[in-house]
């Protein structure tokens, strides 16, 4: 070996051992896209089909029982909207009770207004639309508390501190989707909260357990296998309220523009 | 200068005295800051840790299969086979220690929720079978004539429980 020889085999080995390993691995686009924001590991995200809610309503019965909001008060943490579209294009909206106990009658409960009797052959269309909290990604209702009482975790879910609010109210007004509302008992801010003690050990909300048709799900937006992220990704889902920039969570298949 | 001009500022002074005094006992140690910065993580980071503490309801259908394995496999094998347990006899708690035994819920009303016919073509709910309530055996039980855990056979008489 001459000198020269000696100088381009040692440049060679010095070389390839700076180049670490991680360097020789190829891009893997779903770990990116995981990764681009942030370093968390989950972003908990909703998927409602309206096509498959039939307005049971088991899911407000259960979110009530799990989450110790007053059964007989007429609050809820979730509830399903039904709209009925007649042929003159006007929406017929009701939600009696937050369809705690489904809907008892084909008729409409305008509340003051009595029950709103709608013929059949009328109908242009008709569904039922689950709605909960959207876990907004910029949420407005953070924004405007006074105390530092709700916040997001770094898993995107929106929590209210009981202990530290004040119960001002501002969040309530805040929120464009209406999800907000005191409690009964403690007479603070209340809002659901993805059922937070279920996700966090392995289950599904109690919501997701209670719907017989699979018209709501819960998923991890970034676990690129996840069954929920992949329809997100994949298939023609909406939010409610784009255009106020909260970038709801709650992401709806078959979502009409007459709901709002 | 004479010393009335300066006390009001000897006051105010005493006072955010007095306020910072107050915030270290007021204020928690572990109120501050989070990842999500000022907007949206301003708080006390332990309240993550009590919102996972709320006690656990509803357990799901598999918590029932390991005592009530036929029931289970009776509404799993039949159209009703994707209605969990509890949506009907209430949430499992600590059963059987408490409640001993779960109430079933057997008003018209539960049935009702999905039966009541409503003739949506645009939703799921159109394809279900529904009955008009005030025409369909008005004042009756169900379960006088249907089977819940095998509602496709009709005309299995049960014994109603008061």
């Amino acid at each position: 070996m001459n000198r020269r020889e000696f100088c381009k085999k040692s440049l060679l080995i010095a070389g390839g051992l700076v180049v670490p390993l991680s360097a020789l691995e190829l891009f893997n686009p779903e770990r990116l896209l995981a990764e681009k924001n942030d370093k968390s590991k989950t972003r908990w995200v909703f998927l409602v089909d309206t096509h498959k809610c039939v307005g049971c309503g088991f899911c407000v019965k259960a979110c009530k029982t799990e989450n110790e909001v007053p059964y007989d008060a007429n609050v809820t943490r979730t509830w399903v909207e039904r709209y009925v579209i007649t042929n003159d294009g006007k929406a017929h909206i009701d939600s009696p009770k937050g369809a705690r106990d489904g809907f008892q009658s084909a008729k409409l409960d305008q509340n003051h207004a009595g029950m709103e009797e709608i013929k059949e052959e009328d109908i242009a269309k008709a569904f039922f639309v689950p709605k909960l909290c959207n876990q907004c990604e910029n949420p407005p209702c953070v924004q405007v508390c006074p105390v530092g009482a709700t916040y997001k975790t770094n898993n995107g879910v929106v929590l209210v501190d009981r202990k530290w609010c004040i119960g001002c109210g501002y969040c309530i007004m805040g929120c464009p989707y209406s999800v907000r509302f005191f409690h009964p008992v403690y007479h603070v801010a209340e809002k659901c909260n993805f059922c937070y003690h279920r996700i966090s050990q392995g289950m599904k909300t109690a919501c997701v357990d209670a719907c017989p048709f699979g018209a709501r799900q819960i998923g991890n937006l970034k676990d690129p296998k996840d069954p929920v992220t992949k329809v997100i990704m994949n298939e023609r889902v909406n939010v409610l309220k784009d255009e106020y920039g909260t970038k709801p969570q709650v992401f709806y298949i078959g979502l009409p523009r007459e709901v709002k | 200068m004479k010393s009335h001009v300066w006390r009001p500022l000897y006051v105010a002074l005493g006072i955010i005295a007095l306020l910072l005094v107050l915030r270290v006992f007021l204020v928690p140690n572990d109120f501050g800051v989070s990842e999500q910065g000022y907007m949206y993580g301003w708080h006390r980071t332990s309240n993550e840790a009590e919102w996972k503490k709320v006690t656990v309801k509803y357990k799901g259908s598999e918590a029932c299969k390991e005592c009530h394995e036929k029931n289970y496999n009776d509404i799993t094998s039949s159209p009703h086979a994707d209605i969990g347990c509890e949506n009907c006899h209430g949430p499992l708690l600590n059963h059987p220690e408490d409640p001993e035994k779960l109430s079933i819920d057997r008003n018209r009303e539960l049935c009702l929720r999905c039966h009541l016919k409503l003739s949506y073509k645009t939703s799921d709910r159109g394809n279900l079978k529904g009955i008009n309530p005030e025409t369909h055996n008005a004042g009756s039980k169900c379960v006088q004539c249907h089977a819940p855990h095998n509602p496709g056979q009709l005309g299995q008489k049960q014994e109603v429980k008061k």
